[in-house]
């Protein structure tokens, strides 16, 4: 049972890493993207958009808690 | 890589080259059946969603690189001190008792290969989805072992952690790389047109590495600035 809290704990930091805002966000983002362009709207823009915001966030989260 | 390399190098140093050789390739075994195991079941999922899936991680993944070469950039970071890491390395293994398994010691042969495991692990992940996204596996398993040949040439030659190599500068290309194809595939993945197609991957990547040093002049500055004179 250790072991396996262990396996899935680094598969979690590998894949998430320090802020789970980011993935969560980046989720969101690509979900709003796909929702866009299936009623038929333009999205290619929605990313490049979201991206420095969550990076942005990022950045200020890490230098709070250092 | 170069941090696998610090490790085998201590390990080798500290704990004899057998069982640091003998970790490595163990590892890299284990890291060339992943890549043969994985990357021709990716080869049958439907190329839409696989760039939907393959691009959000590479966004997810860019973005963790990006934050910490930012940070490292800007000085809130420690830049990495490989000097200082195979100090600590040396240093621990030298005081580990010695343990005879298989005919190699057991503690050079973990060290080494977790460490190979551990770093090649985040190689492999960038193989099989830029290698699944592109359509070709191999010539990006060859991109990375021609790395792996030249930073293993290297220390070799050097015998010595690649200190001088620029690490945090190698690390802020990878993850505007990564970041880049995130956006590139997961807004493809989710159904966007990219106005001139590939050829917006250019415009993409301008914008990241544009992004990516105004935040690392931004926040230079604000730290400077909180510095009592």
């Amino acid at each position: 049972m250790k072991q396996l809290a262990a396996f899935g704990r680094f598969w979690w930091d590998f894949v998430v890493g320090d802020d789970w805002r980011v993935p969560a966000l980046v989720a969101v983002a690509i979900g709003a993207t796909a929702a866009l362009e299936a009623a038929g709207v333009a999205a290619w823009w929605l990313l490049p958009l979201a991206v420095p915001l969550v990076l942005w966030l990022s950045l200020r989260r890490a230098i709070r808690s250092t | 890589m170069v941090e696998a390399l610090t490790i085998v190098l201590a390990a080798g140093v500290a704990r004899g080259w057998r069982s640091a050789l003998a970790g490595l390739g163990a590892a890299t075994l284990v890291l060339a059946i992943l890549v043969a195991a994985l990357g021709p079941a990716l080869t049958h999922v439907p190329l839409q969603a696989l760039r939907l899936v393959v691009g959000a991680l590479l966004l997810v993944f860019g973005l963790q690189w990006l934050r910490k070469a930012i940070l490292r950039a800007s000085g809130y970071k420690a830049l990495h001190d490989e000097g200082a890491i195979f100090a600590r390395e040396l240093a621990d293994a030298r005081g580990a008792a010695h343990v005879e398994r298989g005919g190699v010691d057991w503690y050079g042969f973990t060290l080494s290969f977790k460490g190979v495991l551990l770093e090649g692990l985040e190689v492999v992940f960038i193989v099989l989805t830029f290698g699944s996204a592109q359509g070709s596996i191999p010539l990006a398993a060859a991109g990375a072992a021609a790395a792996l040949v030249l930073v293993a040439g290297v220390g070799v030659a050097v015998r010595a952690p690649l200190a001088r190599v620029p690490e945090n500068a190698l690390k802020f290309a990878v993850g505007v790389m990564l970041t880049t194809f995130g956006i590139f595939w997961s807004a493809e993945g989710a159904g966007a047109d990219w106005p001139g197609d590939d050829a917006a991957i250019l415009g993409v990547l301008g914008f990241v590495v544009l992004m990516s040093l105004l935040f690392v002049r931004l926040l230079r500055r604000e730290r400077l600035e909180a510095v009592p004179v």
